[in-house]
């Protein structure tokens, strides 16, 4: 079984966001495999070591800096790469069927990424990915488990947690809370510097959405700051509450 | 083409609040505003949805929506679509919506702006401001297409009181077993006095300086006395003491009640991302340098396993 994992390379989730020229600056951010992504990259692994996947793919589509966050995820265990040249201003279809195509090529049993980038949030992609491929979906993942031709998911919904079963080959996209990603060891840094990665070029296609501007949120100012002995900031405190805010105590 | 469609988050015929939200902003316009409800015996609902504004509720009833599955529901929307031609539908940005939407969205060989804070719609036309890093800075992106797509973030319209007339119209139900791919095996709710985080009014968040249970068992003291939702930083989840669910932050969720308070949280940047939009912020945290003091409207600087009871013992009063 061959399992293929897309990873997208984000900011830092620490990163303060600044404009420069109208646009996100990423001048001295430090880039990182979107976390989604990163715990689908070990889910992946994971499956390997189980002896359900013989071969794990990593395909990231992006600039060329993507190289990076791809050998991150070669130096965590997964076995070859894919890079997909493609515009970083790419939109959740295009950035879709740039990756469909690709995943296409090597019709993989399993295709898992996160349910969501740290950056743009979006949530679309491994969902199109699997309408572009005419492929089952399910989102949102905390557990896994595969057999007879089936993947049997964990998801975290809406007001709770289902369990959805769908047949394989299928997209799958995780939760933060599906496993704690490995840090990659010296010698996994070393071999992913011999593992394979191949390039390709995106084809192109026009966005569907397209930004008209950036802006950044108002600033929050602080407030009243209170250092004082604890019954008088919990009696202020609480006057504040009832007086400004105008909670409902129970 | 005619219309904006609100996609009806509803379950077990109780209808979620950021539909009443939906509906009311749509109404402010002046394009028709319909609700769109899938489910089964889900008719009954269409007086509750005439109230904040539907003037028209396409009902789609039967089995085969009686919980959500996204290939039924997609097939549904797909037919409705073509049979109907709305100019926009929107949907609630909870697991669901944008579960739908993204797959609606490449059938349809559409845009859409999922996490959006605010609409113009026009024919054809929809120009969004989305959060990005979780909500770090904004977008405004356009969206083309007919229709167009979005999924709007819960809790930034307010919910009004202009009615609509409500006019129920019943779809003929498209979807067969063939459209359905994914078998619910389980669906186990979460067993919670307590409101859900990203709707809460009041949200009561525990980190590091809760230093344990004790410190948590606190922090949902406090969060039931204001019928509030509990929360927490990355601290309290990754050391355990919270469920992952209820993260706040930019891996977490995005919260927007009209109160936060913040418990032990130091305020790291991506834990502000999750709730610097709260309209009131409070802090209790004995480092006077914290970040959170930054954006709290209300802070002290004070321990808080002293200073939550006495806050109570003063609530109480």
């Amino acid at each position: 079984m061959k399992v293929l994992v897309c990873v997208k390379q984000t900011f830092d989730t620490e990163a303060k966001i600044e404009l420069k020229d109208g646009k996100i600056s990423d001048a001295g951010i430090n880039l990182i495999i979107n976390p989604y992504d990163e715990v689908a990259v070990e889910g992946g692994i994971q499956l390997k070591e189980k002896g359900i996947a013989k071969e794990v793919v990593i395909l990231s589509a992006g600039s060329d800096k993507a190289m990076d966050a791809i050998r991150t995820a070669l130096a965590m265990g997964a076995d070859r790469g894919i890079l997909v040249k493609q515009d970083t201003a790419a939109d959740e279809y295009a950035r879709a069927t740039a990756l469909a195509a690709a995943i296409k090529e090597e019709n993989p049993d399993i295709i898992l990424a996160g349910h969501v980038a740290a950056d743009d949030g979006s949530s679309q992609v491994p969902t199109r990915i699997a309408e572009i491929l005419g492929l089952p979906h399910v989102n949102v993942i905390t557990a896994i488990e595969i057999a007879g031709g089936k993947a049997t998911c964990t998801c975290e919904a809406d007001g709770g947690t289902s369990v959805i079963e769908v047949n394989i080959p299928a997209v799958i996209s995780s939760q933060v809370s599906w496993n704690e990603p490995r840090y990659p060891s010296m010698k996994g840094i070393m071999a992913a510097k011999k593992k394979p990665v191949a390039t390709k070029d995106a084809a192109a296609v026009a966005n569907k959405v397209n930004i008209i501007e950036f802006a950044l949120p108002a600033a929050k100012q602080a407030g009243v700051k209170i250092e004082d002995d604890p019954d008088v900031c919990a009696a202020k405190l609480a006057e504040w509450m009832k007086n400004v805010v105008k909670v409902e105590v129970k | 083409m005619a219309g904006t469609w609100v996609f009806v988050e509803q379950k077990d015929g109780n209808i979620r609040k950021v539909t009443y939200e939906m509906l009311s902003e749509c109404k402010k316009g002046g394009d028709e505003v319909a609700a769109v409800v899938f489910g089964q015996g889900v008719e009954g609902l269409a007086g509750e949805l005439a109230k904040y504004g539907a003037d028209k509720v396409y009902v789609a009833d039967d089995a085969i929506f009686a919980t959500y599955n996204t290939g039924a529901y997609v097939a549904q929307m797909v037919a409705m679509i073509n049979e109907f031609s709305p100019n926009a539908v929107l949907f609630a940005h909870s697991f669901n919506g944008r579960d739908m939407a993204s797959r609606l969205a490449q059938k349809l060989d559409t845009g859409l702006a999922t996490d959006a804070v605010a609409a113009e719609i026009s024919a054809g036309k929809g120009v969004f401001t989305r959060a990005i890093y979780a909500g770090k800075a904004l977008a405004k992106v356009e969206v083309a297409g007919s229709p167009v797509l979005a999924t709007i973030r819960p809790g930034v319209w307010e919910v009004g009181s202009t009615a609509g007339a409500g006019a129920v119209v019943k779809a003929a139900v498209a979807a067969t077993a063939a459209d359905v791919y994914q078998v619910m095996k389980e669906f186990r709710p979460t067993v919670s006095a307590r409101p859900d985080l990203a709707e809460a009014a009041v949200v009561v968040s525990g980190g590091r300086g809760c230093k344990g249970p004790e410190g948590i068992k606190l922090v949902e003291n406090l969060a039931d006395m204001l019928g509030a939702a509990v929360g927490g930083s990355r601290a309290s989840i990754d050391s355990g003491w919270l469920g992952h669910e209820l993260q706040v932050g930019q891996t977490g969720k995005v919260v927007l009640p009209n109160l936060y308070i913040a418990c032990g949280i130091s305020g790291a940047i991506q834990h502000l991302a999750g709730m610097s939009s709260s309209k009131y912020i409070a802090a209790i945290n004995t480092d006077t340098e914290a970040p959170i003091f930054g954006v709290s409207d209300f802070g002290v600087v004070a321990d808080l396993f002293k200073v939550i009871p006495l806050l109570m013992d003063n609530l109480k009063k």
